[in-house]
């Protein structure tokens, strides 16, 4: 099992190239908190349930190598503040090989 | 004016089971929490979803937990005031605190614990600039008394149960409701789905998909608002507008307590007891933080143990106590109630 590389863009517009390690089961949303890339309590609030939209991310780059949106983030990002078309939410984005080299972007919060 | 020992904000699972702690050491609890509900995230965030890592509980539903805890507690006889938040909390002279609530209930207790989980959940609001300007002027977050809409034009937005719910609720009490969602899927009970395409057929709710509010008019109160729709903006006349996007949880007003805080959290002694920087005031579970601190509920009712030996010492400076096993001693409700180990028999075989 390998450690993929990750890009990703801060709330302040700073940008992180991370290791993440795909064999501990972790999403996304926990990859930036592990980083502390943003403010805890600011995100992953609910616990990565796609109850809360706080780990929203714009996916910049890779998002071909992305499964599907499952309902519940859907229905989650229809309720949620700032989305956009590449928005998805962190906790349900699986750390695995396949994603290999993604690049996002922290949205706002609230 | 309630008194009582400790007085704990936020009725979540720390919460509750800290007044299981305290009732075996004689002291009385009364919780505070902002919802109108007990067990905070578990019962509003998550109730049906199971939790494996509950000590002795291979799965359990939040909701359940939540209802063990209670019924675990019952015998010590806890206070509640629910649906307030704590606003203000003063050291008195005598050293006890005195806490009061947006609603104005004055609490008056030896110690405080806060086990405010995440915060206090607020509603989350649409990010429509001069919102704040109309807010108790035609735009309402929470509908707390029904017949205040009674003849009115309604207007909500929002695509889960509470929008659904409350679409329904005031079909029959307001005389327009136009229900606002960014998208034609709404996700909530199939039930309730099913109840609001039906109003809809029957001409009782307006709906509106997908499309979006962007924008309030009005004259001191709530006139319009801008909706927009298949690239197209227009006004709508309304009287309300009631957005209903979940709840988010913000550290509040505790935040103006003069408590050390860290990464939105409060920063406690975890070396001890878990007591903030204002002797007294303990914060225990989500909410606290120190090093190597984990957000998880059986943390939680670890530090509620710590934090319950410590008040009692507080309390009682000089009087001689030793942890007791609820196996060997029973506990003692204060409603006289007691529950003990059954005693073995000893009788002789012949």
């Amino acid at each position: 099992m390998q450690d993929i590389n990750l890009k990703i863009t801060d709330r302040n517009g700073a940008i992180h190239e991370v290791l993440a390690p795909t064999d501990m089961s972790m999403n996304l949303m926990e990859v930036i908190r592990s980083y502390e890339l943003a403010d805890e309590g600011t995100i992953g609030v609910c616990g990565g349930m796609a109850m809360c939209a706080s780990c929203q991310v714009y996916v910049i780059a890779g998002s071909e190598k992305l499964p599907e949106m499952g309902d519940e983030e859907d229905a989650m990002l229809s309720e949620a503040f700032h989305v956009k078309d590449n928005s998805r939410l962190g906790c349900q984005i699986h750390i695995t090989e396949d994603i290999e080299g993604l690049e996002v972007m922290i949205a706002p919060y609230p | 004016m309630i008194t009582t020992d400790i007085l704990i904000i936020g009725a979540g699972p720390t919460g509750l089971f800290a007044v299981f702690e305290a009732g075996l050491l004689k002291m009385k609890c009364h919780l505070i929490d902002a919802l109108p509900q007990i067990g905070g995230q578990l019962t509003e965030l998550y109730p049906k979803k199971p939790i494996f890592d509950i000590p002795g509980f291979p799965s359990i539903n939040a909701g359940e937990l939540v209802n063990n805890l209670m019924e675990q507690i019952k015998q010590f006889q806890p206070g509640f005031t629910l649906g307030e938040t704590a606003q203000t909390l003063t050291k008195l002279e005598d050293g006890t605190f005195e806490v009061i609530t947006n609603k104005g209930t004055v609490h008056r207790a030896k110690a405080v614990a806060i086990a405010g989980g995440l915060g206090t959940f607020e509603p989350r609001k649409p990010t429509i600039e001069n919102i704040g300007d109309y807010e108790e002027k035609g735009v309402e977050y929470f509908i707390k008394e029904p017949e205040h809409f009674r003849n009115k034009r309604v207007v909500i937005a929002g695509g889960g149960d509470s929008a659904l719910d409350w679409s329904i609720f005031l079909a029959e009490i307001a005389s327009e409701v136009t229900l606002i969602h960014r998208r034609n899927e709404f996700r909530g009970a199939l039930d309730s789905v099913e109840k609001v395409q039906a109003l809809k057929d029957l001409g009782k709710i307006k709906l509106m998909t997908p499309a979006e509010v962007t924008g309030i008019k009005g004259d001191g109160k709530l006139s319009a608002i801008t909706i927009e729709k298949d690239g197209e903006t227009f006004d709508l006349e309304t009287d309300y507008f009631i957005p209903l996007f979940g709840l988010t949880p913000k550290l509040g007003d505790l935040a103006n307590w003069g408590l050390e805080i860290q990464k939105n959290a409060i920063v406690v002694n975890n070396a001890l007891d878990y007591q903030t920087n204002i002797p007294g005031l303990y914060a225990i579970g989500d909410i606290n933080t120190y090093p190597g601190k984990l957000k998880l509920i059986l943390c939680g009712f670890h530090e509620a143990t710590l934090m319950c030996q410590s008040v009692y010492n507080r309390l009682n400076p000089g009087k001689k106590f030793v942890l007791k096993y609820t196996t060997v001693s029973g506990v003692d409700g204060f409603d006289g109630s007691r529950k003990e180990a059954e005693k073995a028999v000893v009788k002789k075989i012949d």
